[in-house]
């Protein structure tokens, strides 16, 4: 369905990601985890088709979305929605509003089944009766939850969640999650998660990307990542501070830091 | 190093710095030209805007108004005292109502009426724009196949040339009824000799003058308040130095075009 081909992107000198070559089959959870700084979410947004890559190609069928028209990308986007990690609820209007604006933006659909669609994506996402809440009164949870509902209201093939565990307490990262899960199975669509949980990406996903430093350190099914004999993948999965993933990504040495003084001349750099 | 040294090293810095600083801001320049013609270019396709310019202009045109009318009338009552007090030494106190509606209709109402757009529309729109770009919102646009430019940035533009030259002439109407009763009812400048100088030396092209400059005006304060929070740095000091930015450089971008346009205008 997506497949990336040496995907490369650059932000000045600083290489984000580096020939990425991925598969995202449809109909399932896909979820990319990686540490801070690892690339995902600058993976995630390619894929989107929010940032351009470098070089490489990012396939969508046989549209290529390094080489695409304005149109035809927003086509595609009608078939497509996205969960951003602070929600991107847009602060003017309420949940009710929020939640119609796709339905009212690209479709003449009587405002009478507007409302029933709306009714149904809060049912499905446990926050009917919050119709008149202004986003600036959500919680963080309830916010996340609103743009699933958003992102699902043009009933769309693709959903990108970015991060959607981060800031939640267990209970909602717990519902977020599962909610996840169970509209992947239900309505067969395809879920693209980025996250650094885990436990609650491994618990989701049929298919997992792990990147480090820009690069996809390992790939397989849930159960492959959680055997993987990768002493990368190992140590990620474990939380462990030490072991070949540094903690520490200071470039220049601990003691000339501190002994250095302004106006010298450094040793090294 | 020796004195000289230092000094030609100065100068290099001074001039290269300066050298830097033109280059970025016709950098800047060209890229709000670019922004903003592309987002103009969205006024003939569809999806129409139509809507999201009249609420615009409701937000920035009708939100704006009591503080026009507000400087119209203290820049009225202001130029009518002052000119009273010119022209009482030469006891040629007749000449007052054409002198206020001069003043006004020329120069202060475009340019005051501008100024003030800028502090209380223009920085609202660099702020909420950039405060869209900090949150992600311009991201969700795109995602659900909206584009911002046509509906963030053109009806935002439009409805700033549409609401000046409006509030340019109410800010005119204010500002001469203020003159009138500082003139006329507290002076006691003759009612009659004020309309009729007023009207004697008023053309049709200082009107037209006063409305291009406003026209002009509205277009300059759209561009660079958008401008400035599209371009944001996605933080919350980036937002804040927007709006400062947008502020500064739209309050000195209307008095230099003042310069230009009323140099065609003499």
């Amino acid at each position: 369905m997506i497949r990336t081909e040496n995907l490369l992107r650059r932000f000045g000198d600083v290489v984000a990601l580096n020939n990425i070559n991925i598969h995202i089959k449809p109909h399932q959870t896909t979820v990319i985890m990686g540490g801070s700084g690892s690339g995902k979410t600058t993976l995630l947004r390619l894929i989107a088709g929010l940032e351009p890559p470098t070089a490489g190609h990012i396939w969508y069928g046989k549209d290529d979305l390094s080489h695409i028209t304005q149109k035809r990308l927003y086509q595609l986007r009608a078939h497509m929605g996205m969960v951003f990690q602070y929600s991107a609820l847009l602060n003017s209007l309420n949940v009710y509003d929020n939640v119609a604006f796709p339905l009212t933006e690209h479709t003449r659909l009587d405002s009478s089944v507007v409302r029933t669609m709306v009714t149904m994506k809060l049912e499905q996402v446990g926050l009917r009766g919050f119709e008149h809440f202004m986003p600036s009164q959500l919680s963080g949870g309830m916010a996340k939850r609103v743009a699933f509902a958003r992102a699902l209201a043009m009933d769309p093939e693709i959903v990108f969640f970015d991060e959607p565990t981060s800031g939640l307490d267990p209970i909602s990262a717990g519902v977020v999650t599962s909610l996840i899960s169970n509209l992947t199975k239900r309505t067969k669509m395809t879920s693209i998660v980025v996250t650094h949980d885990v436990h609650a990406g491994l618990g989701i996903a049929d298919h997992v990307i792990l990147l480090w430093q820009g690069e996809v350190i390992a790939e397989g099914t849930a159960n492959e990542i959680r055997h993987s004999d990768d002493a990368r993948v190992r140590q990620f999965i474990e939380g462990r501070p030490d072991g070949p993933i540094p903690f520490s990504r200071s470039q220049t040495s601990y003691v000339e830091d501190l002994l250095y003084k302004p106006g010298t001349v450094r040793m090294s750099r | 190093m020796n004195k000289n040294g230092a000094a030609q090293d100065a100068m290099w810095m001074f001039f290269g710095g300066l050298g830097r600083w033109f280059l970025r801001a016709l950098e800047n320049m060209g890229d709000a030209a670019v922004l903003s013609a592309t987002s103009l270019g969205y006024l003939f396709m569809r999806p129409w805007q139509g809507k999201h310019i009249v609420l615009q202009l409701y937000a920035l045109g009708v939100g704006s108004f009591v503080i026009i009318a507000i400087t119209g009338a203290f820049t009225g009552m202001v130029l009518a005292l002052q000119g009273y007090y010119t022209l009482a030494k030469f006891g040629s106190e007749s000449l007052l109502g054409s002198g206020v509606a001069l003043a006004i209709i020329r120069e202060l109402g475009p340019v005051l009426g501008a100024l003030m757009m800028i502090g209380r529309a223009g920085s609202s729109i660099t702020a909420e724009i950039g405060i869209m770009r900090v949150t992600e919102q311009l991201d969700a646009l795109q995602m659900m196949a909206i584009n911002p430019k046509a509906r963030v940035i053109l009806p935002r533009i439009i409805a700033m040339l549409i609401a000046l030259p409006i509030l340019v002439t109410m800010f005119d109407i204010i500002g001469l009824a203020a003159g009138y009763i500082v003139g006329v009812e507290l002076l006691g400048v003759n009612g009659g000799a004020f309309i009729g100088e007023m009207i004697a030396k008023i053309t049709p092209m200082d009107l037209y003058a006063g409305w291009i400059k406003a026209l002009g005006f509205g277009v300059l304060i759209g561009i660079i308040s958008t401008y400035m929070g599209y371009r944001a740095t996605p933080t919350t000091e980036g937002v804040a130095k927007a709006t400062t930015q947008a502020v500064v450089v739209g309050s000195v971008g209307v008095l230099m075009l003042d310069y230009i346009l009323t140099s065609f205008f003499l």
